[in-house]
This record gives C-alpha cells, sequence and structure tokens, in this order.
C-alpha cells in the first residue's frame, strides 16, 4: 500500500515552521480562484436587492425609491402570473411523469445480448444529449414543419393531404415539448441505471434462473428492485426543480401560435426584465422561484432522511 | 434443471423457451426502432444538405436527391459563417484550456494541508454549486463587469466549476504522496510541482471534464443570445437560431438575393439551413463516438460524488 495524502496529513500538521511562508504562497495562488467565485456566484446575490427598489435603468440604485415587498405582492395581482405557473407546473409534471422511461429503456438495453447491437443502441441513444437545442429546433422543424419529412412521408403513404404544423400546435405544445426532451434525454439517463444493473450480483440471476424464473420474472424480482433506489433519488431531485423547467428549451421553440402555453416562470423572467425594462419586478419573480426551489429541496432531502435513511444534497 | 447444469465446467446451452424468444425479439424490434428515431433527423439533414437543391423541394427521404456540394461551397463564403466559425472554434479551445486549468490547479492547491483557511476556502467554492442568483442578476453583473460585447464573457464565468473541482481534487487525492515528496526534496515549487507531477497524473480525469467543457463551449448560445449583439462576436450557434428565425439579415439577403437571382438560381434556403445545421452538428457527430468512453466515466464520476 502506498502511502497517500490522506495519511499524509498527520506528518504535515507536524511541518508548522514552514508552515508560514508556504501558508502564505498557497494563500497567495488560491487568490484568483477565490475571487472568480466571488464575482460570478456570490456578487449576482446582491442583485436581489434590485427587487426591494423601484429601479429603473439609467437611474443608480441609490436615487432609487425603496418600496419594501411591494413588488412581492403584485405578484399576487398579476393576471399573468396564474398561466405562467400553470405552463412552469403542467411541463414540469409531464416530465416527472416520464421518468419511469429511461428506467425501462436501461433494462431493455440491458436484456440485449449481442455486443454490436447493445453498443449500437447505447452510443446513438446519448447522442442527442450533446447537441444543444437550437440544433433540436432545427431537427424538429426539418422534422415536423409543413413541409418536412414527416408530412411527406405521411402524404406519400396517403395517410394525410393536409399537412400538420406540430410545432405551432397549441393544443398538443406540452405533449411535443415533452416528447422532444424525453428524445434529447433518454439514452443520458439511462447510463446510470444501466451502471446500477451492471453492479446487480450475477449470483441472484442464476439462483431465479435455477428457480426456473423466465425473463421477465427474473426483471421484475431482481432487476427492478435493484435499481429503485436510484429511480427514486433522480425523482426526488426533480421535484425540486418543479420550477426550472428547461428555460433553453423553450425559449427555442416559442413562436406566436403557442407562446400563452410554452411561457414558463424564466421565459417570463426574461420577458419582463429583458423586454419590458422591469428589472425590479422580474428580479422579484426571479427570487420567488429561487426561494420555492429551495424549500422544495429542503423539504425533499428531509423526506428522503425519513424514508431512507439518507440524504440526497 | 439442476445446479450442475449451470457449472462453469460444463456450460450447456439452456433450451431456448419460447416466452424468452419473444421477449427478445419484441426487445429488439422497439430498440432498432428507438435508434432510428433518433438517428433519422440527423441522417435527414446530411443527405439534404448534399442533395441538389431543385431536386431535394419534390422530397428526400432514404437517399440523396441528386448530388451536390454547392450548399456548402455558398454557405461557407456567406457573409459571416467563417467569423462565426472561429469565434466558436476560439471558445472552444481557449475555454476548455482555461477551465481545465483553474479547476485543476485550484484543485491541487485545496489538497494542501499547508494551505491556511483551506476548509473554508473549499467550502466558499464548493457551495456556488447550490445557489444561483437567477437570471436578471447575472444578467446585470455581466453588465457591470463590462462583459457585454466581449469575447471574455464566454471564457471567464465558466472558468471555475464547483463540480469540476471536486472531482479532480478527489482523483490527486488518491494519488501517491511518494510523488510530490521526491520533487519536493528536489526543491520544486507549488507550480512545478503540479505542471510536472500532478498535471500528468491526473491525465484520467483531466480528460474528462476537457472533453465535456469542449462539448458545452460548444454548444452554449445564452451568454450570446442575450449579452453579445456585435456579429463579429457572434458563434454558429445563433446564427444558425437567427436563420431559423428569417431575423437575421442573412436569411433575408439570402432570400433576397435568390429572389433577385444574384445567388446560383440552383439553391433554396432549405438547402442553406441544412448545412448551417450540419456545420454545427458535424463536430459533435465526429468527435462524439471517439470520446465515447470519456462521456460514460463523466457521468459515473457525477454519481459517486458523493
Amino acid at each position: 500500500m502506498e502511502i497517500t495524502y490522506a495519511a499524509n496529513k498527520q506528518k504535515a500538521a507536524k511541518k508548522s515552521k514552514l508552515f508560514r511562508k508556504d501558508g502564505m504562497k498557497l494563500l497567495l495562488m488560491a487568490l484568483p480562484f477565490v475571487a472568480i467565485a466571488f464575482a460570478f456566484s456570490y456578487v449576482p446575490l446582491f442583485g436581489w436587492i434590485y427587487a426591494f427598489f423601484d429601479y429603473r435603468p439609467g437611474i443608480p440604485l441609490s436615487k432609487s425609491e425603496f418600496i419594501g415587498l411591494e413588488n412581492f405582492t403584485a405578484m399576487l395581482s398579476d393576471p399573468r402570473m396564474g398561466p405562467v405557473l400553470i405552463n412552469t407546473l403542467a411541463l414540469s409534471l409531464l416530465s416527472i411523469a416520464t421518468a419511469p422511461i429511461p428506467m425501462l429503456f436501461a433494462i431493455m438495453v440491458s436484456e440485449v445480448k449481442n455486443e454490436w447491437f447493445k453498443r449500437i443502441v447505447q452510443t446513438t441513444s446519448t447522442l442527442p444529449h450533446y447537441i444543444s437545442w437550437i440544433i433540436v429546433y432545427s431537427l424538429a422543424f426539418s422534422m415536423f414543419s409543413t413541409e418536412g419529412a414527416v408530412n411527406g412521408i405521411l402524404f406519400k403513404l396517403g395517410l394525410s393531404d393536409t399537412p400538420v404544423n406540430v410545432l405551432g400546435n397549441y393544443e398538443r405544445v406540452w405533449t411535443v415539448q415533452t416528447l422532444l426532451l424525453l428524445w434529447k434525454g433518454v439514452g443520458w439517463s439511462a447510463i446510470i441505471y444501466l451502471a446500477a444493473i451492471v453492479s446487480i450480483d450475477s449470483e441472484q440471476y442464476d439462483a431465479a434462473r435455477v428457480d426456473g424464473a423466465g425473463r421477465l420474472r427474473t426483471i421484475w424480482h431482481i432487476t427492478l428492485p435493484s435499481i429503485m433506489p436510484t429511480f427514486i433519488v433522480l425523482l426526488l431531485l426533480s421535484i425540486s426543480n418543479l420550477l426550472s423547467a428547461g428555460f433553453e428549451q423553450y425559449l427555442v421553440f416559442s413562436n406566436v401560435m403557442v407562446a400563452d402555453r410554452i411561457e414558463v416562470l424564466d421565459l417570463y423572467v426574461y420577458r419582463l426584465g429583458l423586454v419590458t425594462g422591469d428589472y425590479s419586478y422580474s428580479t422579484a419573480v426571479g427570487i420567488f422561484k429561487s426561494v420555492i426551489s429551495i424549500i422544495l429541496l429542503f423539504s425533499v432531502n428531509f423526506m428522503s432522511k425519513k424514508i431512507r435513511g439518507q440524504g440526497i444534497v | 434443471m439442476s445446479m450442475q447444469a449451470n457449472a462453469p465446467a460444463v456450460r450447456r446451452k439452456r433450451p431456448i423457451h419460447l416466452k424468452d424468444l419473444t421477449f427478445d425479439t419484441i426487445n429488439y424490434l422497439v430498440l432498432a426502432l428507438l435508434v432510428i428515431v433518433t438517428i433519422y433527423p440527423f441522417y435527414y439533414i446530411f443527405i439534404y444538405s448534399i442533395s441538389d437543391s431543385i431536386e431535394a423541394q419534390k422530397g428526400v427521404y432514404l437517399w440523396p436527391a441528386g448530388f451536390s456540394l454547392e450548399a456548402y461551397r455558398t454557405t461557407i463564403g456567406l457573409p459571416g459563417i467563417a467569423d462565426s466559425a472561429i469565434v466558436s472554434l476560439s471558445r472552444t479551445v481557449l475555454g476548455t484550456i482555461v477551465t481545465v486549468f483553474c479547476c485543476s490547479f485550484f484543485a491541487y492547491l485545496i489538497t494542501k494541508d499547508e494551505m491556511p483557511f483551506r476548509k473554508y476556502i473549499y467550502r466558499f467554492v464548493l457551495v456556488t454549486m447550490y445557489f444561483n442568483a437567477g437570471f436578471i442578476p447575472w444578467y446585470l453583473t455581466m453588465k457591470a463587469y463590462g462583459l457585454q460585447n466581449n469575447f471574455l464573457l464566454y471564457i471567464i464565468p465558466s472558468a471555475l466549476s464547483a463540480f469540476n473541482v471536486i472531482l479532480i481534487k478527489t482523483f490527486i487525492e488518491q494519488l501517491p504522496a511518494s510523488l510530490e515528496e521526491s520533487a519536493k526534496i528536489d526543491g520544486a515549487g507549488y507550480f512545478k510541482i503540479y505542471t510536472s507531477v500532478i498535471f500528468p497524473l491526473s491525465m484520467p480525469i483531466i480528460a474528462t471534464i476537457a472533453v465535456f467543457a469542449a462539448v458545452g463551449q460548444w454548444n452554449t448560445w445564452f451568454d450570446n443570445f442575450f449579452l453579445v449583439e456585435n456579429p463579429k462576436l457572434q458563434t454558429l450557434q445563433l446564427v444558425l437560431y437567427n436563420f431559423l428565425n428569417q431575423s437575421s439579415n442573412l436569411s433575408n439577403m439570402t432570400t433576397e438575393q435568390l429572389n433577385r437571382g444574384d445567388l446560383v438560381r440552383t439553391l433554396t434556403p432549405q438547402s442553406i439551413r441544412m448545412t448551417i445545421t450540419m456545420l454545427v452538428t458535424l463536430p459533435i457527430v465526429l468527435v462524439y463516438p471517439l470520446l465515447q468512453r470519456y462521456f460514460v466515466k463523466g457521468i459515473m464520476l457525477g454519481a459517486v460524488k458523493g
């Protein structure tokens, strides 16, 4: 066994002579990085102060009027807040409802005996995770626009004679977006389950086979229970992100036809702040979102401790 | 079946149950269908982009309609495309180098016991993973730093990621301490030890992080969208987005020129759209199979970070 860093700790503690000189050196070296963390993660937090002032671009904050919680009470009477919250919750809940699909997909992949086919499935299914939402938009546009591939194929097969506009469909926008999210993420989300399946003790399967269990029964009695803890943790984590429905996705896929049903909280904050220039109110809406997220995270963590005996954060 | 039949010494083929056969057939079919659904859009864009533009309008499904590289020739020559490609490439290369250096050097420093307030400094950076000030404060802060319309916006804010620091720190702590000791005895300073001992030894984890950082940089368009209007600093992602929304001078110009017949009459906006998409997607699709193992390793590390 090599002596590792951890074991070296006691030794280092004795070297108090070098401590001062080396300590200063180290501190100076670490300083720029601490400064970066401070500048880009902590400083923006001070921006929360805008929510409590009547801030207008161009007028410095020191000259702005302090209005306390007025922006937060204004949210209650904001007619747009209701629909936006409904959109956010609907899209989030739909994506949570599809959470078992990557798990199912992982089980299916793990049951493939042919190594070559297995690799093909894994490689292709993970690819969409590594492309930006803009590319997904371009691909979806090529597939689903009125002169896209899908309409062409349907027309050719004589299944439809009027082109369907999928991306501009007001009624189906939630379903379409959920399917797109699934298309992009299913392979990536499945990796973690596949890893869990690989680490299951193969003796269990042998024993089950000896007892005469078929494939479906081994999946039901061995595979599923083994990956359930992973599933639960991921599910709990996704609940804490309830109000953070994918900003980039909806920004890209928003258009005149579906704008009303695709505007989620993040998009609303952006529109209020940058399009109408109401920084104070949009910051307040952002704070509301952050606070709810933190509350959700802690409650989910608390629940997880109660149920599983360990937290998730 | 008896126990002995399953012993490795006498591996006898198990009789194939009809049930299992059905299961396998359905399983393979569904997975094959999923592969097609995933790959077809990429394939479609590809065959459309190398098709003859006029022929393609009649419909492209399985094979290119005719063959022409005219769309590529024209697209690469369009104003702004070459500039954007250079911006995208530079942000990817520089951003990756900066992120890898900052995260790994800081992670090394934080493993040193002689570091005063080590725990506090580490926590200070760690905590940044768990909170996010929100969109408007981010926007106003970046503006206040003068990063609007500034290439550094693509590089500096993403330089230090707490998650990467955790991964590298954990890796460095598992390295044998003796290697560093000997370098120390030779009189090497911290930076020298980092460049000659720690960095080379941490290659497995650093390669993984570099790959993720590079893909992230190539795909990021958020910062460009909100804070950079200067066409000289436009990334390829945004050029594509504007072209899709026909909100850019480029797409209007292209359409106009097509109507006037300046561009070769044999090119449609669709062809150009497909070609730009190909240009943005190609780097990812090309490096992706080569780097697959790093990606898998990356998510595994993420899973066991606790």
